[in-house]
């Protein structure tokens, strides 16, 4: 016991008052300032960041979990782990002991107390008193990758030709779009012609058009043609140009010099030469860019499948697939996540190759460069 | 002109197109071949369907064969049935109410994110930059499979780390509030361009304004009023314009969330999955066609009301120039 000892009496009646000295941010030296700073800011922007792509870490770890495991409740996929002992499996279960818990396998359960024994010396029998329905058991990692292998061929028709016909699709409607909006692009930035202000207005129009108001008349029309059910209606109209990859085409036409062109017309070059030798050459990133868009666009594309392939599931591509798959294993969540994996890892690693080209971004603004 | 921000105000004069020379001719010539594929494209794929699906909302038109009855013209009727039509209602409020969040939602979070990534003290942007991007990538029917099971109130990710810190998030299956929630949350995932095109345009503002308004005795929401927001304000129309583009085209995503259902309770009946249905499921042409004139006039006429209201709020430099 210790006695505490009453305070001594204060007599005099002034009251000092002092405090800590703080440092304000501002007082900090300017190197410690700009660490601070950088830190929060940096640290603020990881943690919107994980919040952001946490779907995808989800998706990860549940496309290599069993259903049980799903509702097991467990982040990573894990099983209960067990272990053999004398020729059978036994389950392990963290078992509480005064210096902590030890994972054991219990080999004789019992009401009152368990018989466990610790896999590394399984001669030893540890009886341990308490319930041992109360424990928990030790998990252990236990991916299914045949998730990936099961999604890949249960997809109608199969993933592998989902991919096929989603790449064919795109090659044709990339080649269209390149051919068709470096010509319409050219024409509207070096010649001119009249009713260009109402062209461009025209094209800016089509834009903001929703595509459901011709979807009826242009189903009708490919229906005549006998192209419902066939890659046509899906590549063709690609191959008279699209709004977009002009406006960005055009605006980079716009920065090269007509110096050049016209030194090459000086030359006897005709416009179509000039086109292919002098103005291709120079824009090769922004031709890039629209393949690229075209590409992810393609692979995007759901609505245009779904109605002008009419339900025949032979070039079915990806996008429709997969919807087509979940509409059927809604409920195999770890299969599903793996079919949607497959499904977007191919436009993913291209972005992660070629992000420079995404990063520096379209604008047909102007305003930005 | 408001249209020169897309255009990009437009440098070539055009004042010689009427000159009847030899050389003006013979350029024109080759002009309109060279965009020829343009013109053919808009009158078959765009001028000619818009037409024929006017005069198609006339008719009792079916896309294939429902009541044996000869198509005809039936005046009104399919408009007049699309005013009093319950779904009609029900899809038009669903995307109102969508519109009312997701496109200020549009426009602002791109914008935080921009500013996130210009901000002098952040350190890796060009990892940032890129991973904020990525999810932009992913495929649509892919990103709404993801978040539909990221949002599943049993065995998602999303009711759990809610439930951590005691919050219990329903369903999305089942609560209308949550089902729209979970359609701005899967729309979070396509911010890229716009969060691209906003730290272009929050890097084009000339610095010496910054200090020219710090000089003169600006806070930090003053710089932003009045110096960002109009420096920067033609990208916001940009975005906008894009925002409300794309929701006359909103329909994969609630379709495949609610393999095309718009459960719970019609909470995600979106007004684009009525006119899918009553085209392409019931084949009725006629009332399709009325159904998606509706939604051209409104999404036109909204469109147009933005780019005239653009003289009062957006700021275009290069005119003053």
């Amino acid at each position: 016991m210790t006695t505490i000892a009453p305070p001594a009496e204060r007599t005099t009646g002034k009251l000092l008052r002092a405090k800590e000295p703080t440092t304000t941010f501002r007082q900090l030296d300017r190197r410690t300032r700009r660490f601070v700073a950088s830190s929060a800011v940096t640290l603020f922007a990881l943690i919107a960041l994980s919040a952001f792509l946490l779907p995808l870490l989800f998706m990860l770890t549940s496309a290599l979990k069993t259903e049980d495991q799903i509702a097991n409740g467990e982040i990573l996929p894990q099983s209960p782990g067990t272990a053999m002992i004398d020729g059978e499996e036994a389950v392990l279960l963290n078992v509480p002991f005064d210096g902590g818990t030890r994972a054991l396998a219990l080999v004789d359960p019992g009401r009152q107390e368990s018989v466990f024994v610790d896999p590394a010396d399984p001669t030893t029998e540890i009886v341990w008193e308490g319930n041992w329905r109360g424990l928990q058991p030790e998990y252990s990692l236990d991916p299914t990758w045949s998730n990936f292998g099961d999604a890949w061929s249960q997809t109608s028709p199969g993933m592998g030709r989902l991919l096929f016909n989603t790449g064919v699709i795109a090659g044709l409607g990339m080649a269209g779009t390149i051919i068709s909006s470096t010509l319409v692009a050219y024409g509207l930035s070096r010649f001119r012609i009249p009713f260009k202000p109402l062209i461009l207005g025209t094209l800016l129009a089509t834009i903001i058009l929703p595509r459901f108001v011709t979807l009826i008349p242009t189903y009708v029309m490919f229906n005549e043609f006998g192209w419902i059910g066939t890659i046509l209606p899906l590549t063709i109209p690609h191959f008279f140009s699209n709004a977009y990859n002009v406006f960005l085409l055009r605006q980079f036409f716009l920065t090269i010099p007509k110096d050049l062109d016209e030194a090459a017309a000086i030359d006897g070059a005709g416009p179509m030469r000039t086109l292919l030798t002098v103005i291709l050459p120079q824009a090769k990133g922004a031709v890039l860019a629209i393949a690229l868009f075209h590409f992810f666009y393609s692979w995007n594309d759901f609505l245009e499948p779904l109605v002008f392939l009419g339900g025949a599931t032979e070039w079915t591509p990806v996008s429709l697939g997969l919807a087509r798959f979940v509409g059927i294993y809604d409920t195999n969540i770890p299969l599903v996540l793996a079919g949607a994996f497959i499904a977007m890892i191919i436009p993913l690693l291209v972005f992660l190759m070629l992000q420079r080209i995404f990063l520096r971004g379209i604008d047909l603004s102007g305003s930005v460069k | 002109m408001t249209t020169s921000i897309f255009t990009g105000g437009d440098r070539s004069s055009d004042a010689t197109a009427d000159d009847t020379g030899v050389v003006a001719r013979r350029e024109r010539r080759w002009g309109y071949a060279f965009i020829s594929p343009w013109i053919i494209g808009f009158l078959v794929f765009f001028l000619m369907p818009l037409a024929a699906s006017l005069v198609l909302s006339f008719t009792n038109y079916e896309l294939a064969d429902q009541d044996g009855k000869p198509t005809g013209f039936v005046g009104l009727e399919n408009w007049r049935r699309l005013l009093s039509d319950p779904d009609v209602r029900q899809g038009a409020e669903v995307t109102f109410k969508f519109a009312l969040v997701a496109i200020p939602l549009s426009i602002v979070l791109p914008l935080g994110i921009a500013y996130l990534m210009v901000s002098k003290h952040l350190r890796f942007p060009g990892f940032f930059r890129a991973m904020f991007y990525l999810p932009t990538m992913v495929p649509f029917v892919a990103a709404a499979i993801v978040w539909r099971f990221y949002l599943n109130g049993e065995f998602g990710w999303f009711g759990k780390l809610f439930a951590q810190v005691g919050i219990d998030v329903p369903d999305f299956g089942r609560s209308a509030t949550m089902a729209m929630l979970s359609l701005f949350l899967i729309g979070t995932w396509g911010i890229g361009n716009a969060m691209i095109v906003n730290i272009a345009a929050l890097n084009g503002v000339p610095k010496d304004l910054y200090e020219a308004a710090t000089l003169d005795g600006a806070g930090r929401w003053l710089l932003f009023r009045d110096v960002t927001f109009p420096m920067i304000s033609p990208i916001i129309f940009y975005n906008l314009v894009l925002s409300l583009v794309g929701l006359g085209q909103y329909f994969v995503v609630p379709y495949v969330l609610t393999d095309g259902s718009g459960k719970p309770d019609g909470a995600l009946a979106f007004y684009t999955m009525y006119f899918y249905k009553q085209t392409f499921v019931l084949f009725q042409g006629g009332y399709g066609a009325a159904l998606a004139w509706a939604m051209f006039i409104v999404i036109f006429s909204l469109t147009a009301l933005l780019f005239w209201s653009a003289r009062f709020w957006v700021h275009y430099e290069y005119e003053e120039k």
